[in-house]
């Protein structure tokens, strides 16, 4: 089972992200299964909150919180510590949202991005970014996701942002 | 069938509209709201044909099930913690006046402290209510349950009421993967609902009347053995689902790995995933440990449980849930199944999850270890401490 733990803040639409992926690895293949929902907890604009995706090519019993991540993708930079360490398997990877190097993770500036297509949220660059890092889904897989998932108006914005964060992690 | 990612509740809202309830009657709370909001949807655009009636409470939401039920009508309405405490007057009219409404509850904490979050003392306090109670593990099962619950309330044999139990949040507001029937399926299992248990000018009867000291025992006895009717009508439902939809259930209770177990597990509802994960891994181990999954609380499988614990050293039930100055009310329940079958056998209770804490892998691992190490009595996971009198 693959687990991956987001981090964001309210707003910033990590759950969204989280349920993406999950409905992006479930897509095509029907030998794929997944979970994917938030820390239940009050819901305030700017509260740190995370949200858990479980992948499986068998049904996911386990739906309590992930307690060792393969990958944690974090939105905002100011919710990074090094705490974070402990929640990732010893092979697991850290992603950030930073324009700044962060020891013991990989950081990107997805807000550039973002910004590029007028996009408020990070959510969906990000996931880009982990998409392509991991190889857990494809570019393709992730769209298709999108266009299911996402109400109209906002789909293409979102696409064009996923796939130049796909780019960028190639560069 | 179509494959789609949803949240338990609006999975469960799919399955409300393949049984196409007459009339949807609810009022709105938190983690339950989603499944009144897609059905309100669903009417609105058009996809599904039910009287939908706004009410000003929980109280009034049953009321008007059941009298949409004395009508003739199929009546849905779903609820939570202090709503189901609420309506708990109009639980006791439903079940004493045997109308086959389904219910579903998204299970959550009780006040006070206030807390939204999901554990099991709302609904486990109503056991004596009369309703059928079935609680899911996955949205599949949610889904699956809101078409067979239908099917086993309205059987004549059983003529009444069925909640079905979500827990909250972890799965009603869980996003998973999940089939969704075709309709034509969903009308070949459930046919239109039939009664004569309805208010008929033509054929003009007494319904949901008073009984008095000679009579009203007769009324109570009755209702219990149609709730105990209940239990062959499950297995010929879920025997008719699994041949329309091809997937089977296992009737009152579900139990794994249980057959040469020294220690079992016994739990019900969403945890039980975990629970079956962990004693996988402690098999592997060396440590042969089972899982007992109770899916009806009422009709209680009495016999089941007793069968399913016979061989074992030792067995804990972890619950959702404690009846202050007593012990957990599962708990009880199956001691009681034990006694009954002359089955003597250590057994300890862990009360976890209470207003929503999590229960992790470490925690069913730990109760596995205190069995083999001799536990007894009552313990509160993550607390400790003394439970026990």
């Amino acid at each position: 089972m693959k687990e991956i733990l987001w981090l964001g803040r309210g707003g910033q639409g990590a759950f969204t992200a989280a349920k993406l992926l999950g409905a992006a690895y479930t897509a095509a293949d029907d030998a794929r299964y997944a979970l994917a929902f938030p820390s239940f907890g009050p819901e305030r604009r700017g509260a740190p909150v995370r949200a858990f995706t479980k992948l499986d090519t068998k049904p996911v019993r386990d739906r309590s919180q992930t307690e060792h991540a393969d990958f944690i993708v974090v939105l905002d930079d100011t919710l990074y510590s090094p705490e974070l360490l402990k929640l990732k398997k010893p092979d697991g990877r850290i992603i950030v949202n930073s324009k700044k190097q962060i020891d013991g993770a990989e950081s990107f500036d997805a807000a550039a991005i973002a910004a590029e297509y007028r996009l408020p949220t990070v959510n969906t660059v990000m996931l880009g970014i982990a998409a392509a890092l991991s190889g857990i889904v494809t570019e393709d897989e992730a769209v298709q996701a999108i266009n299911g998932y996402m109400p109209q108006k906002i789909r293409e914005r979102n696409i064009g942002a996923l796939r130049s964060a796909g780019k960028a992690v190639q560069k | 069938m179509s494959k789609r990612f949803l949240s338990g509740n609006e999975t469960f809202a799919e399955g409300i509209r393949l049984a196409k309830p007459d009339v949807i009657s609810a009022y709105p709370i938190t983690p339950q709201t989603i499944v009144v909001e897609r059905l309100s949807e669903m009417v609105e655009d058009g996809s599904l044909h039910s009287e939908f009636i706004h009410v000003e409470s929980e109280h009034s939401a049953l009321s008007c099930a059941i009298g949409a039920s004395a009508a003739g009508a199929r009546a849905f309405t779903a609820t939570s913690s202090q709503g189901l405490l609420y309506m708990a007057e109009c639980l006791y009219y439903a079940s004493g006046g045997r109308f086959p409404i389904v219910m579903m509850n998204a299970d959550r904490s009780t006040a006070l402290p206030w807390n939204i979050y999901g554990d099991q003392r709302d609904s486990l306090s109503q056991l004596d209510s009369g309703w059928i109670q079935v609680y899911a593990e996955n949205a599949q099962e949610a889904l699956d349950l809101a078409l067979m619950s239908w099917r086993i309330a309205e059987d004549s044999r059983v003529s009444t009421p069925v909640m079905v139990n979500l827990d909250g949040f972890v799965l009603t507001h869980t996003y998973e993967t999940v089939d969704i029937p075709e309709q034509a399926q969903a009308d070949a299992f459930l046919p239109p609902y039939e009664t004569e248990n309805r208010v008929d000018f033509d054929d003009p009867k007494n319904l949901a009347f008073s009984a008095g000291p000679d009579t009203n025992y007769i009324f109570k006895y009755n209702a219990h053995r149609a709730m105990l009717a209940a239990v062959p009508v499950i297995a010929e439902t879920e025997q008719a689902f699994a041949a329309i939809f091809g997937r089977r259930y296992p009737g009152v209770l579900e139990a794994y790995r249980t057959d040469d177990a020294d220690y079992v597990l016994v739990t019900l509802g969403s945890i039980a995933g975990l629970c079956r994960e962990t004693a996988d891994r402690l098999r592997e181990q060396g440590i042969r440990a089972g899982v007992i999954r109770i899916r009806y609380m009422r009709p209680f499988p009495h016999t089941e449980i007793a069968a399913a614990l016979k061989g074992a050293k030792a067995f804990a039930v972890l619950e959702k849930d404690i009846s202050f100055g007593s012990e957990g009310t599962v708990y009880t329940n199956v001691n009681s199944a034990l006694q009954k079958a002359g089955v003597q056998l250590r057994g300890a209770n862990y009360i976890g999850g209470l207003g929503g804490r999590n229960i992790s892998a470490g925690d069913i691992e730990q109760i596995f270890a205190d069995l083999e190490a001799g536990a007894d009595g009552v313990h509160f996971i993550g607390i400790g401490g003394d439970g026990n009198g």
